[in-house]
């Protein structure tokens, strides 16, 4: 069941497998002489210590290859090789010759060897700022055990050695992130995190050189320290989801294969397309690219463009769209324009327009740390005047200030959402769903509204033969034989009838394929037929449902009715979303009658047949406009721009690989349940959050009077702040642990 | 007192130490791939030459 969850390690490990001879011939070509590049791929194949050794001395074998790494982390190889055309494609087939199918990132690898270096980044501030907390508190202990005079001031000053380069360097995220927030005139956590770290250390600065009592070196520290651990464990938990995002996308092998004006076929990146290449099309294979069929006829599935579950029938001259699914006949087609007038393109506008005005979403955190961050330093400022103006004492009037401001600093803040996110992504993990954005959890927590694509989501996207009561057993053994052979959906879908109904094919001879009709069988002389309507010679009723046709000589034809069949759960799901008191919908491409009946089976009070892309997006905003938070479910290239425009949005893996980058989360597995387990967890990560701030707050209360009242030891500092952190890092890991 | 004057540098020492090594774990990669270290440990070609 869990199987897609799991893509990662095929059913047989390539490398346990003797290398065929073929293989190693792969790309023995020329020597070259060249500057080196590095060249990256994705191989979700790679699991095992044999498959990290092979692949690297497979790759290394090549003519021009310096070396090759596997990160089996990441599942990725990274290859140093001389920058020649055709190092990429030659890669890439002794790659596949090994056994491990891979695709080429580039764009995408860049991004992501950036990312690995702001967690290195981060973990080195992490360390500096422990290295550096540890040695300050042996220094504070003794200060705190009573050393006096000489002894304090010297370890205030070994202190304020260690404690003022590490601040610098450790803190350096946070200086820069208040810079630009207050540059840009907000007021951010990083804010009061900055002041407090600065007021504290130049107060201690001050103090230590008048040979004062208190120096808060360690709180400084101990501040950095914590909110360092809080960045990383939410830096952590995004280049997790964005690196299952992108295996995900590294499965759905996006190649075109082009034929060269001499007829050579060869594998080219989508990007490599120009207009009026040749390209070919395999039957079982998705559309590369907007343009017309040159030779060839077939049947295409439109469903992932338009939801409609109709094969239509192409020949020469037809339009084709791009991510259109062949499904009978080898095609060649020639691309036409790629520019801005491609359907795909005019979907990406859209979402892109979406995106925009969702971007506007303000998460908890910087709703909470806005408030915060002005009643902190309203406090602080009022400490500073109270005491200053009334007892006259203003070095000790801007100690209390420096207290205040360090006890209210929102360690625990800090920590409060970045510890509850690392432990529901991870539960979410193990449910099957990847988390693409930090706040789409909280978003989801937030919606009392559903909406549902129909093909691909609710459904299964493929074809069951619904009207299989009413056929005899005679014309079920017919219509088996003709369709075992074919790989066409509908074809698979009778067999698959007859087999349950325990129906054996009946013997034919010379069985024909004619792509884009149908299947050709002769039974005793006489012709037998299952196809389309016009090409069996039968009255079709215009489209409006999904038929097949059989005939056997000049009987009369019989009728073959397809439903796309709904998942197991869906019924379910429905019904457990309904009872929890959100609203449901339904929201196709496809035809009224079809809508309607899934509507009616599962339950679904709202449905709306033939929605255009653009109509998706109104009829959500028309939601969004009455005050409903909206959750899209969907898969199709038509529902991308509604993915993007939902409060937020999931979409299954199976989805087209645009619609999996627009949607906030990934469902894996192909159980749609777990759309309600998901929401379920996101309620309770948000109920986790809200006691974390209520922790925090309620910590404030009880300390900050005592910091006004000027009783703030560094002792009280220490325990308060660092006892905060532990319990509300505690308190989220509750969220990893039951596991249902 | 004196005492202090020779633990104090002796502790700090060992700090960096320790801050220098993980610095050099940083930098030498150690961090980015931890599964496949954990599956090249297995493999006795790295012995000689750990990579």
């Amino acid at each position: 069941m869990n199987q897609a969850a799991r893509p990662a390690a095929p059913a047989v490990c390539p490398a346990c497998m003797p290398l065929p001879d073929w293989a190693r011939a792969v790309g023995d070509s020329a020597k070259v002489e060249a500057p080196l590049r590095r060249f990256e791929f994705a191989l979700p194949g790679v699991h095992c210590a044999a498959c990290i050794t092979r692949v690297e001395d497979g790759l290394a074998s090549l003519d021009g290859v310096a070396g090759a790494r596997v990160n089996l982390t990441l599942k990725r190889v990274s290859l140093s090789a001389a920058d020649v055309p055709g190092m990429q494609d030659m890669a890439l087939q002794r790659l596949s010759a090994l056994g491990y199918p891979a695709q080429p990132l580039d764009s995408a690898a860049l991004a992501a060897t950036q990312q690995d270096s702001e967690g290195r980044d981060l973990l080195a501030r992490i360390a500096v700022s422990g290295f550096a907390l540890m040695n300050v508190m042996l220094l504070s202990v003794s200060v705190w055990s009573g050393a006096t005079d000489a002894t304090r001031d010297l370890m205030h000053w070994i202190s304020a050695v260690i404690a003022l380069p590490a601040t610098g360097f450790a803190a350096m995220p946070f200086f820069a992130n208040a810079t630009r927030a207050l540059l840009a005139r907000r007021l951010d956590m990083d804010v009061p995190i900055s002041t407090a770290i600065l007021l504290a250390l130049g107060v201690s600065i001050w103090e230590t050189a008048q040979s004062g009592a208190h120096a808060f070196f360690d709180a400084a520290l101990m501040l950095t320290f914590f909110l360092l651990i809080g960045r990383y464990l939410a830096h952590r938990t995004r280049a997790a989801a964005r690196s299952a995002a992108a295996e995900l996308a590294a499965l759905e092998v996006q190649m075109a294969v082009r034929i060269g004006p001499d007829g050579a076929r060869e594998q080219v990146v989508l990007d490599a397309l120009r207009a009026g290449d040749l390209l070919a099309v395999a039957p079982g294979g998705r559309i590369p690219a907007d343009g017309v069929v040159v030779t060839g006829s077939s049947e295409i599935d439109p469903q992932m463009l338009t939801g409609e579950t109709m094969p239509e029938a192409v020949g020469p001259g037809a339009q084709l769209r791009a991510g259109m699914l062949n499904l009978s006949g080898p095609l060649t087609m020639r691309a036409e324009t790629l520019g801005e007038e491609t359907l795909l393109r005019q979907i990406a506008r859209l979402v892109e327009a979406a995106e925009a005005s969702r971007n506007r979403y303000a998460n908890l955190a910087s709703r909470a740390s806005w408030y915060y961050s002005h009643i902190v330093n309203i406090l602080a400022l009022a400490a500073l005047l109270m005491w200053g103006l009334l007892g006259g004492d203003w070095r000790m009037a801007i100690n209390i200030a420096a207290a205040v401001l360090i006890i209210t600093c929102p360690c625990a803040l800090g920590l409060a959402v970045p510890a509850v996110l690392t432990a529901a992504s991870g539960r979410l993990f193990k449910l099957g769903v990847l988390l693409k954005d930090g706040t789409a959890l909280e978003r989801l927590a937030e919606i009392d509204h559903v909406v549902f694509d129909k093909t691909g989501t609710l459904t299964t996207g493929r074809p069951v033969l619904s009207n299989a009561q009413t056929l005899s057993d005679e014309h079920m053994a017919l219509a088996m034989a003709l369709a075992e052979g074919s790989a066409h959906p509908l074809s698979q879908a009778i067999a698959l009838a007859a087999q349950q109904r325990g129906i054996a094919p009946v013997r034919l001879s010379d069985i024909a394929e004619h792509p884009g009709f149908g299947t050709l069988g002769l039974l005793g002389g006489q012709e037998a037929r299952l196809g389309r309507a016009e090409w069996v010679g039968a009255d079709g009723d215009g489209g409006a449902r999904t038929t097949a046709w059989l005939r056997l000589g000049q009987n009369p034809a019989i009728e073959l009715v397809f439903e796309d069949d709904a998942r197991a759960d869906a019924a379910d799901t429905v019904a457990r979303l309904r009872a929890a008191g959100l609203g449901v919908s339904l929201l196709s491409g496809d035809a009224e009658g079809p809508v309607a009946r899934m509507a009616d089976r599962l339950g679904i009070k709202t449905w709306v047949a033939r929605a255009t892309p653009a109509g998706k997006v109104e009829y959500l905003q028309s939601l969004a406009a009455s005050g409903h938070k909206v959750l899209m479910v969907g898969d199709g290239l038509n529902d991308t721009a509604a993915l993007a425009s939902a409060h937020v949005s999931i979409s299954p893996a199976s989805a087209v690989d645009a619609s999996r980058s627009a949607a906030d989360m990934i469902l894996t597995g192909g159980r749609l349940g777990r759309v309600v387990d998901s929401w379920n967890l996101a309620r309770r990560a948000r109920r986790r959050v809200l006691e974390n701030f209520a922790m925090a707050f309620g910590y404030n209360i009880i300390t900050v009077p005592i910091a006004f009242a000027g009783y703030v030891t560094p002792l009280i500092a220490a325990i308060a702040m660092s006892g905060s952190s532990i319990v509300v890092s505690l308190n989220a890991m509750r969220l990893g642990r039951r596991v249902k | 007192m004196t005492i202090l004057a020779i633990l104090i540098p002796v502790s700090l020492g060992l700090g960096l130490l320790g801050l220098v090594a993980f610095f050099w774990s940083l930098r030498n990669a150690q961090y980015d791939d931890p599964d496949g270290q954990a599956e090249r440990i297995l493999s006795d070609r790295y012995d000689d030459a750990p990579r």
